[in-house]
């Protein structure tokens, strides 16, 4: 059997090296804050900070409707698609690929400018309203794939006419049979939504909502220590969300592409 | 009197029962529909409509021929080099790391590690991404007091803030994207394959030149396309890096102005920049799309 040859460790010393020195400068960085020693005041100011919470809580309430509502959308129509509208299929593709061939300024700059007088630009709740709907779009090509693949690898269409067979109604059909089976798909979706609405940036500023990106955002021109302590915070929560969906995905058939916000 | 309206009632044609039917499945994914439209379809179109109207709802290419001055072209020229430069570097890299791990065979273990990690590193990217290479290659970087204690000054020649700054920044999330995509393509290039072309006298070098890369070439190249976009459309970034208003800006900061700066800026113009920028999507995506479809006949 040949084993991997020199060139191989070499490529994955080197890519090791260019990823990896970057975290460790930043956890470094981060614990310098108090002078020639290394503490977690950084961190300490962070956390203590009310500003941190309440950007946090309002990022994460975000991700959490927004989840909810793209969850809602998709699953139906993935659904069906799969059942009765395969000839939908390349259109709903489609429309699953626009979000990345509009990117996120111009899709919050599309948002402004077309609803400009309306009740939308002009209040809070109408930006928050935009502002989930953004984030709901950028959802969508990862929802629908996530929850696509799963319900082609449970063969939805048998189940559902096994389910018909035995005289199921639509309500056992759609939370009895199918969504058990689908969940997982759907929990993939959601962490992945989840670490993009987190550290998203750019929409959340210039509809100027209290993000958690636009408060990193501020928080790097008046300190010098904590950016690198969020930065190490929001990498372990990245971490923590896709490293778990990657433990969920190990079950599902499939791959799961991953693309955030940059 | 009665059983004449019994047989009327009976007596609704079949086409007609069939179209009712047929509606009710198209209300399942109405809301689907309605969504698309209302918050993606509808602003987008209205922004490459409006691009060619002017304030005074006559039609004009004056919001085309405004993107001729020498800050948008210096931004478009820039942004273009940026994405290509990092969609190249990071192809080139990201299909050597994939090469590793699969062909390369290096073991299973490191394989899952590095698509964990890629997975995580793509998404890494924006703000916090910035931070990082601020404490790293930043004036009080880790890697920049490395250098000076070892002789080399980095600053003020290079900086962080520059566009080779940005393209070191900018490879962070086009490496580990290119491996997600590479590492199950180049399973797809079957042992078999190289076996049988050994066993007719190939050498390594000709089993590449005529088998291995004219597979792999459309997946290697449509995955390349997706990274130029991806850095295309990457705002975050750089924004975070640039401080969202220098000179040498990327397309997107630009178009991010339009809106901060919006009593004075032509409001034509900010739909012509997005325009401009959508179109140049469009043609990328297409791009990979083509080289998919092209990659799927031998590469499953």
């Amino acid at each position: 059997m040949r084993k991997a040859s020199l060139w191989a460790w070499l490529w994955l010393l080197l890519g090791t090296l260019y990823f990896f020195v970057p975290l460790f400068a930043t956890l470094q960085f981060s614990l310098k804050a108090k002078k020639d020693q290394l503490s977690l005041t950084a961190y300490q100011n962070v956390l203590q900070s009310p500003a941190f919470f309440q950007s946090f809580g309002f990022s994460f309430r975000t991700a959490l409707i927004t989840i909810v509502v793209s969850a809602f959308l998709i699953v139906p129509t993935a659904y069906w698609v799969n059942l009765k509208l395969p000839r939908l299929r390349p259109v709903i593709e489609f429309f699953t690929l626009l979000p990345i061939v509009v990117p996120a300024v111009v899709l919050v700059f599309a948002l402004i400018r077309s609803y400009n007088r309306t009740p939308l630009t002009n209040s809070r709740t109408g930006t928050y309203i935009l502002l989930v709907g953004a984030y709901v779009i950028l959802s969508f090509p990862y929802m629908y794939r996530a929850v696509d693949t799963g319900l082609r690898s449970i063969n939805a269409r048998t189940l559902t006419e096994a389910a018909q067979s035995l005289g199921a109604g639509w309500d056992t059909i759609l939370f009895r049979v199918i969504f058990p089976n689908i969940y997982i798909s759907l929990l993939s979706g959601a962490f992945i939504t989840f670490a993009i609405v987190m550290g998203e940036f750019t929409i959340a500023s210039l509809l100027s909502q209290p993000a958690f990106g636009p408060y990193m955002n501020l928080i790097s021109s008046s300190k010098v220590y904590e950016p690198s302590a969020l930065a190490i915070i929001s990498f372990a929560l990245t971490w923590a969300a896709i490293g778990l969906l990657q433990f969920l995905g190990r079950r599902l058939p499939g791959r799961v592409q991953i693309v955030g916000p940059r | 009197m009665a059983q004449t309206i019994r047989a009327e009632t009976r007596q609704i044609p079949p086409e007609a029962r069939a179209a009712v039917r047929l509606s009710w499945t198209w209300v399942g994914v109405l809301p689907f529909f309605a969504f698309v439209a209302a918050f993606l379809f509808y602003p987008a179109t209205s922004i490459v409509i409006q691009t060619f109207f002017d304030s005074a709802r006559n039609l004009t290419l004056q919001n085309l021929r405004d993107l001729n001055q020498p800050f948008i072209t210096s931004s478009y020229t820039y942004t273009i080099k940026l994405s290509a430069l990092t969609a190249l570097i990071g192809g080139l890299l990201g299909f050597l790391l994939a090469y590793a791990v699969t062909i390369g065979r290096l073991p299973g273990w490191i394989r899952s590690s590095l698509l964990t990690f890629s997975g995580v590193a793509s998404n890494f990217a924006g703000i916090p991404l910035a931070f990082a290479f601020i404490a790293t290659l930043g004036q009080l970087g880790l890697v920049t007091q490395w250098l000076k204690s070892i002789g080399i000054a980095l600053y003020p020649n290079f900086s962080l803030y520059s566009f080779w700054g940005l393209a070191i920044t900018y490879v962070y999330f086009q490496i580990p994207l290119m491996v997600l995509i590479m590492a199950p393509a180049l399973d797809g290039l079957r042992a078999e394959w190289r076996e049988a072309a050994e066993n007719l006298g190939a050498n390594g070098w000709q089993y590449w030149r005529y088998i291995g890369l004219p597979i792999v070439l459309p997946a290697i190249l449509g995955t390349m396309a997706l990274l130029f976009g991806n850095a295309f459309g990457a705002h975050a970034t750089a924004f975070a890096l640039t401080g969202g208003g220098s000179q040498s800006s990327v397309v997107t900061i630009l178009i991010g102005a339009q809106l901060s700066s919006d009593a004075l800026s032509n409001p034509g113009l900010g739909n012509a920049l997005a325009f401009g920028m959508i179109v140049i999507m469009t043609i990328t995506i297409g791009l990979y799309s083509a080289m998919r479809r092209l990659a799927e006949r031998w590469l499953q």
